[in-house]
């Protein structure tokens, strides 16, 4: 396997609280790969911990034969791990075309800010969103859906290899879900490795070429989306023991 | 505002500046100028980290403070002109600044404030306790005779409308760049910004070494302004209210705001003081921060676009 | 050069200090530590207090610790009227108004301090009592009768406090609300109310606090801005939201700054706070038993 991203052994504890437990997993290239598990199991702890957000107190984190558990998250995007946030944090103060701009500005053209034109970039950007009559609108103006979008738009500014996608369906209608989704496999088509967090079962199973179940930290099941779901340990997490 | 425009503007305020002292006019009018001048230095320098990333600053007289008495060993012990004591001024500022940061900027935004707090008092014990610059009586500076202009007030009246114009061009360029757009971003969320590619301590540290840096050039020409320096009018806790209320009341996270707040306040400021009390000056700009912070959070600045949308 | 008999006095009297110095932060180990509102008025607050001791003591020649006892139910109210206002302003909008809200206390501390100046002055206020200006010995050793009384009050207070947020009901929603604001909810509770009630019992205790201060050493407006350090020096040194760590951290203050009068003289004693404030920061910023 062409492992893109390799996470060993990682443990992640909040005072006596145990949020991850020796979590150990490899992602292939250009995979799509599913994260599933009830509330509370460690999913988002477990990518944040991938992103940089966090740090894990145990273990290791290897992007693209590289060992980046100690960077910092800026370093880790640079680098080309990219996440949206569960909970949309669009930066308020901006507007939308602005929002793509930081990424852009930081990641991207680092090194060569005076011949960037990120107005154009991210109006490209945001026309693979079905954003861009919303470029210049401020970010706090925009629906619930524009946001997770928007999440996904700026997340995708910064060229990233690898994609967490956390949680972007949640609460949408199903046409939504239906245009994320497009979007989602539309950008895995072009090369992009996505690692779906989600908890609507038919997106993820749809999506997903290898799905894991975690569960109080712990990976409790690994496979293809069919045989995930008929799972009896998968079954008995989501619905409570 | 265009880039012409605040250039064309900044020519004028400089010429102006610079030529209004050599004009017959009142004396008074360049004492009161040159203390709004130091509050437009001091309001400017606190918003590019107050305003543009969000973190709360209760030390501008620490770093005030270290400039001018980083000035008086400067004029003491190489006899310095005064553009030596400035730069050296500034580089004490940004160090400090950059230490504070270092110490505490990991930390959520309260212990940062609470830290700037703690260095007001430590710098002040410090300078008590040093006999070299006077300790806790001051010292008398021999100040050289004054060049070009009628008298150090309105020499120096001069000099801080120039560090005026320079703050605000520099407050501006940041702001507008993309080091704007980053500290911006920290500011709305640090976590998405860092997700972002921002290296966000990087830009908080630059912020806070600049803005002390500003602080300290500020303080600079104080001493010779008074040909006296002493640890408590130095550390004097109008710096912080001057810093902080002209930032707020003027309207934070733009280059004008502190601007328009520094010259209320310091209108105010000498309106009040001079027919009520000193003390009532203070008070009054603690309600009007209040007032502010609780109804108008965009400052003077965003009632006016409020007022110029309808 | 260094006197063990010197060294002995001064840790004696660091710990009547520092158990004074806990008794006056336990009230923003609660607002700050527990409840996570930057109250830097807490001191101001506290000055407040001692000025209203002052003033009913004077009038109606109660004891001062009566006096501050009674002040309590008034603060009691002053306080959740402030946390109500501020949790409207404020913490309802969000992270974003985190400066705001920072600045609000600090402009809170200044119209204090400065009405106070307005209203009585600046000079100095003190009370008289029973137990001002007579000491008792121990040992080799005189105490002044006052740091006694003010090292009683502060045991009594920190032990009753601690016994109330973890055995009572009130007390124990206190600590969850700190914790885990959504299981709380879930369990009916008001959150907001209980973070209300908490702040006005932060606050009452301010005033017995304000008590204390004005029977240990006369006052002045200016003191909140020296009693910022020490506070916020105990209750991060302690670690937010331990009570007994609030203990411990006021007596290690309490000594530090003993042993520097000794040794440096007074010239130094203010930065000591402040001093060892920063250093926490720097290399335990979640203090000694920090959750």
């Amino acid at each position: 396997m062409n492992g893109l991203l390799k996470i060993q052994n990682v443990s992640k504890t909040f005072g006596g609280f145990t949020a991850l437990s020796g979590v150990s997993l490899e992602i292939a290239q250009g995979e799509r790969f599913g994260l599933i598990g009830p509330n509370g199991s460690g999913k988002t702890t477990l990518i944040n911990c991938v992103s940089g957000t966090l740090r894990n107190e145990a273990g290791s984190i290897e992007f693209d034969g590289e060992d980046v558990t100690r960077l910092p998250a800026y370093q880790r995007t640079r680098r080309g791990i990219a996440r949206s946030f569960q909970i949309p944090r669009p930066f308020h103060s901006m507007t939308v075309a602005e929002n793509l701009a930081v990424p852009l500005e930081y990641v991207v053209h680092k090194g060569s800010l005076h011949m960037a034109d990120t107005r154009a970039e991210a109006l490209e950007l945001l026309r693979q969103m079905k954003l861009a009559e919303k470029a210049d609108t401020p970010s706090r103006n925009l629906s619930q859906v524009e946001l997770r979008k928007l999440e996904l738009a700026r997340a995708m500014a910064a060229r990233p290899r690898l994609l967490i996608s956390d949680e972007a369906m949640a609460g949408l209608s199903g046409s939504e879900v239906e245009e994320v989704l497009e979007i989602l496999f539309e950008l895995n088509r072009r090369g992009i490795t996505i690692i779906m967090i989600e908890h609507i079962m038919q997106a993820v199973m749809r999506f997903s070429q290898r799905v894991v179940c975690l569960d109080a930290g712990r990976i409790i099941c690994e496979g293809a989306p069919a045989d995930i779901v008929q799972n009896p340990e998968v079954q008995r997490a989501y619905l409570g023991a | 505002m265009s880039r012409m425009k605040f250039w064309i503007g900044s020519a004028v305020a400089l010429i102006l500046g610079v030529g209004l002292p050599f004009a017959p006019i009142n004396e008074y009018v360049f004492y009161a100028g040159y203390m709004v001048l130091t509050f437009v230095v001091m309001a400017t320098a606190w918003n590019i980290l107050g305003g543009y990333a969000g973190y709360v600053n209760f030390g501008p007289p620490a770093f005030f403070g270290i400039g001018s008495y980083a000035a008086v060993v400067l004029f003491k012990s190489l006899n310095a002109p005064l553009a030596v004591q400035i730069a050296g001024a500034a580089l004490m500022g940004g160090l400090l600044g950059l230490g504070v940061g270092l110490l505490t900027l990991r930390l959520r935004g309260i212990f940062f404030a609470i830290a700037t707090v703690a260095i007001v008092f430590i710098m002040e014990t410090l300078m008590v306790n040093w006999r070299y610059v006077g300790g806790a009586t001051g010292l008398q500076l021999l100040r050289p005779p004054v060049e070009l202009y009628a008298s150090y007030t309105r020499m120096l009246f001069a000099v801080m409308a120039a560090m005026s114009v320079a703050a605000v061009a520099l407050a501006r360029y940041i702001q507008t760049s993309w080091l704007g757009r980053g500290l911006r971003a920290l500011r709305d969320s640090e976590e998405a910004a860092e997700s972002a590619g921002v290296p966000t301590l990087k830009l908080k540290l630059f912020a806070c070494a600049v803005s002390g840096a500003l602080m300290g050039a500020a303080g600079a020409p104080m001493p010779m302004y008074l040909s006296f320096i002493e640890p408590p009018s130095t550390f004097d806790l109008n710096y912080t209210v001057g810093s902080l209320g002209g930032a707020i009341i003027g309207g934070v996270g733009h280059w004008a705001g502190p601007i328009v707040g520094a010259i209320l306040l310091g209108t105010l400021q000498q309106v009040v003081t001079v027919t009520i009390s000193s003390e009532m000056n203070v008070l009054v700009v603690g309600v009007l921060l209040v007032v502010f912070v609780v109804a108008a959070p965009e400052g003077v600045l965003g009632l006016f676009k409020k007022a110029f949308k309808k | 050069m260094f006197s063990l008999d010197l060294l002995l006095e001064a840790l004696l009297f660091g710990v009547l200090l520092g158990c004074f110095y806990a008794a006056v932060s336990i009230g923003l180990s609660v607002s700050f530590g527990l409840l996570d509102v930057p109250n830097v008025a807490h001191p101001a607050i506290m000055v407040l207090g001692s000025y209203c001791t002052w003033l009913l003591s004077a009038r109606t020649g109660l004891d001062p610790l009566l006096a501050g006892g009674l002040l309590m139910p008034a603060f009691f109210l002053l306080g959740v009227l402030i946390y109500r206002f501020y949790y409207e302003t404020f913490e309802k909008r969000g992270s974003e108004a985190g400066v705001r809200g920072l600045a609000f206390f600090f402009g809170l501390t200044f119209i204090v301090e400065v009405g106070l100046i307005l209203a009585f002055g600046v000079d100095q206020r003190s009370v008289e009592a029973g137990y001002i200006g007579r000491s008792f010995s121990l040992g080799d050793y005189r105490i002044p009768m006052r740091m006694g009384v003010a090292f009683a009050v502060a045991l009594l207070l920190t032990f009753s406090l601690s016994v109330y947020l973890s055995k009572t009901f009130t007390g124990r929603a206190i600590k969850a609300v700190a914790q885990d604001e959504p299981a709380l909810r879930l369990m009916g509770a008001n959150p907001v109310r209980i973070k209300q009630w908490a702040f006005g019992i932060a606050t009452g205790v301010s005033a017995l606090a304000g008590a204390m201060l004005i029977i240990v050493s006369p006052v002045e407006p200016a003191m909140d801005r020296l009693y910022i350090g020490r506070t916020f020096c105990v209750v991060v040194l302690a670690g937010l939201g331990s009570m007994t760590g609030t203990l411990a951290a006021g007596l290690i203050l309490g000594i530090v700054e003993s042993v520097v009068l000794m040794q440096f003289g007074a010239s130094w004693a203010p930065a000591v706070a402040f001093g060892l404030l920063l250093i926490v920061l720097g290399i335990r910023p979640q203090g000694l038993f920090g959750r």
